[in-house]
């Protein structure tokens, strides 16, 4: 296994359209709390009436799920045969990073998958915790973790057998990748903790004039859709790139699609074009070969994802 | 037909409930929580369902029962309610009860869909060709039926027989589905639209039993005076006929088969009178109604057989062989009931994890037969709607999958129910214009096929 931890912390996913909470200096500890503050129960409300308010602050993030629950839904199914009807996703392992007040994770754990939620903002973590406490259902396949994603990886260095290394089906990093310093870390800790031939789901934004114009002008500025100071234009990237530090990493690109967002409906529709916002389904390569040795045993990435899946 | 806004309603009964508006920039949709004051004490106790159908009638039950084998729900815990007795029939009986429904070829799919159409034909069940309609006032007349007379148009059913046949179908869904019957519920709680920690974020049920159990949706098939609907506070447009409707099982003097069932709407008086009389009265006044001249104007007859005379002109061949009206030989035994007539439509089918269905949701004027069908379009809709919401991992009682719903339904719903409600009031006078007009209109209807299939097909699904 690669020895590389990152000595300092110089990356986290920030809480998805951080509510001004964005920590980018220090590390976040674990809070796995037994029992609750009254007080910091009364942070969490008021965090949750925005988290989870269809038609608020997050209203936009709400909408997206209609297209990467079904993006990511679809891409497992397609590799992972033969599901239970009622609980597509059951047996699978996944790992939500950056998951914020839980708006993607509860729906995941909803299509029968074991989810775990990831965010080093700890008041994030206690919403979510807060919200999935009534469903004991959903609560028994759902867990949250305030902590960041090289934290993770680095337990599993240390021989844990729960979390950590190698352990996860799919890992989902939804609207995270834009408020990353370092991405290569990122996309190293992602093939660490997910097992050969896993999945990697990343939406994210492209760095074009237009996702200046409407991603930041309009959506933050003119029409409010994220609050202001969500987004640093300098930290969006293209597919292109994205594609290129990934494949860099031991992962091979499955598919990317476009996505738009219609102000007036609260609507999100695929689209052709990925100039604005994206969808990224990338597969561990089942080897994890050195870079310098990924082109010269086999070219085609596609027939190691390929025989990845068969094998599974 | 949505409404876009909605002023804060008056404040309901013990002051409990009130809505909360919220508008968007976006036009985004209204949402519709309802916040109410009391707590739940000991939460923890209440079993939560993802569904909870409140009245098993027939669409309650279908709604059970499709819900039950949608594949797409397995795993999810549904429960019936029902605050009646559980209705089994072992063996059907011979008298011909008097309540039936006209079920259409789309609520038959259903039916079949859910499994219990095979029961239903299994225990009895009469597939009718074609439709024969008289105006009392002139010779006018309009008769349906379809080219190939060997398709179906419609069946005749009672509704013992349906309910009997989704009960036996959904004791074979036990694994998915629960049914508690002499249930009734004396209360409901509703929750607030967005998490609040120490409320509980599902709707709760009270049964008279003191039992409280939780639903993530609640689904309301509890009929016209529906108790959901009253208690969520969505308001409906209804009114009176000042109607009656008898209804009786009749036996015919012609045919083998000759029971047949009759539904008279006529004024509260008249249907009253009609109670009072003994069974043969009663018959010669069936017979009277069928056959008597009395209503019919010379002005009237002489309009409409010049205007029949022209259109056969124009349209030598259309217009089917008349059939004459049946003749009444006499009644089921102690077969006679009567019920008011009115029409009703909730201004919204839905709310934060509330839906309504069938006449909950709509009550329509028994004079078309679509009453029934109306409900198990709503049936075939929701199970269809919450079936995508489920595969995509959502919370079924979220408003936006609801809404559409709501909108697909309404859409189809409300111009059924106005053109029942047109053809009630049309009908309803002897006053000379409007029979002229009624009698002309009905002899072009008769006298254009493609027309005709329209309307069946409107009224099919």
């Amino acid at each position: 296994m690669s020895s590389r931890l990152p000595s300092s912390p110089t990356c986290f996913p920030s809480s998805v359209l951080g509510t001004g909470l964005i920590e980018q200096g220090c590390l976040a500890h674990s809070a796995s709390h037994t029992t609750l503050d009254p007080s910091e129960v009364k942070r969490f409300q008021s965090l949750a009436s925005k988290w989870w308010d269809e038609q608020g602050e997050f209203g936009a993030l709400h909408a997206m799920n209609d297209l990467r629950v079904p993006f990511i839904r679809d891409n497992l199914l397609n590799v992972h045969r033969g599901h239970q009807p009622g609980k597509p996703l059951a047996g699978l392992k996944i790992l939500d990073v950056g998951c914020g007040g839980g708006l993607l994770t509860e729906p995941l754990g909803r299509l029968g998958a074991d989810v775990l939620g990831i965010d080093p903002v700890a008041d994030s973590i206690g919403t979510a915790r807060l919200h999935l406490s009534h469903d004991s259902v959903l609560g028994a396949r759902v867990r949250y973790r305030a902590c960041t994603l090289e934290e993770l990886s680095a337990e599993g260095e240390e021989g844990e057998e729960e979390e950590g290394v190698g352990q996860f089906d799919a890992v989902v990093a939804s609207e995270v990748v834009e408020h990353l310093a370092d991405l290569e870390t990122f996309a190293f800790c992602c093939s660490h903790v997910l097992k050969p031939g896993g999945s990697l789901f990343i939406t994210t934004i492209n760095k074009t004039n237009l996702s200046y114009a409407l991603g930041i002008v309009a959506a933050e500025q003119l029409l409010r859709i994220v609050p202001r100071g969500t987004h640093d234009w300098e930290k969006f990237i293209s597919p292109v790139e994205l594609e290129r530090l990934l494949e860099s990493n031991g992962f091979s690109v499955q598919s990317i699609r476009g996505m738009l967002y219609n102000p007036v409906s609260g609507k999100w529709s695929w689209t052709d074009s990925t100039a604005i916002n994206y969808a990224l389904h990338a597969v561990k390569l089942i080897e994890e070969p050195q870079p310098d040795r990924a082109q010269a045993d086999n070219p085609d990435p596609e027939y190691r994802a390929h025989a990845a899946s068969t094998h599974n | 037909m949505h409404k876009l806004t909605k002023a804060t309603l008056a404040l309901n009964g013990a002051g409990r409930c009130y809505i909360a508006v919220k508008h968007c920039p976006a036009a985004k949709t209204i949402s519709r929580g309802l916040v109410c004051t009391e707590h739940v004490s000991d939460p923890g106790k209440s079993e939560v369902y993802d569904v909870i159908i409140s009245g098993g009638g027939m669409v309650g039950s279908a709604m059970a029962c499709s819900l039950g084998m949608e594949p797409n729900l397995k795993g999810k815990k549904i429960l019936l309610l029902e605050a009646g007795n559980k209705k089994v029939m072992d063996k059907v009986s011979d008298t011909y009860s008097t309540r039936v429904s006209s079920i259409s070829p789309g609520s038959a799919t259903l039916l079949s869909g859910v499994g219990a159409w095979d029961h239903i034909t299994g225990m009895r069940c009469k597939p009718y060709q074609k439709m024969q309609v008289w105006d009392a006032c002139s010779d006018a007349l309009i008769t349906f039926d379809k080219e190939n007379l060997q398709d179906e148009m419609a069946y005749i059913v009672e509704n013992d027989i349906i309910v009997a046949a989704l009960t036996k179908q959904l004791d074979s869904l036990s694994d998915n589905v629960q049914v508690k019957y002499r249930s009734k519920v004396v209360k409901y709680t509703w929750p607030m639209s967005y998490q609040a920690a120490d409320s509980i974020p599902w709707v709760q049920v009270t049964l008279d039993s003191g039992e409280t159990l939780q639903a993530k949706l609640l689904i309301g098939a509890d009929g016209p005076n529906s108790m959901v609907r009253r208690e969520a506070g969505i308001p409906t447009v209804k009114w009176n006929y000042d109607q009656s409707a008898v209804v009786a099982v009749l036996h015919l003097s012609e045919l083998s088969d000759t029971e047949s069932s009759l539904v008279w709407s006529t004024s509260h008086g008249h249907a009253e009178e009609l109670l009072q009389l003994d069974e043969e009265s009663f018959v010669d006044a069936i017979n009277s109604a069928f056959w008597s001249n009395d209503n019919q104007s010379e002005f009237i007859e002489r309009a409409g057989s010049l205007f029949r005379g022209a259109l056969s002109v124009l349209m030598p061949s259309a217009g089917s062989t008349r059939q004459l009206p049946p003749s009444v030989a006499g009644i089921g035994p102690k077969s006679r009931v009567m019920f008011p007539l009115g029409m009703g439509h909730a201004s919204e089918y839905i709310r934060h994890r509330v839906a309504l269905i069938g006449d909950a949701a709509h009550r329509v004027h028994p004079l078309a037969g679509q009453g029934a069908n109306l409900g198990f379009g709503d049936v075939a809709c929701l199970t269809q709607v919450l079936s995508q919401a489920a595969f995509n991992g959502k919370d079924l009682g979220a408003m936006q999958h609801l809404l559409e719903y709501e909108t697909e339904r309404q859409r189809h719903n409300l111009p059924m129910m106005a053109a029942i409600d047109l053809m009630k009031r049309l009908y309803s006078t002897n006053a000379a214009p409007v029979v002229l007009l009624r009698t002309l209109g009905l002899q072009a209807t008769n006298m254009l096929p493609p027309l005709k299939e329209q309307i069946i097909a409107f009224a099919s699904k």
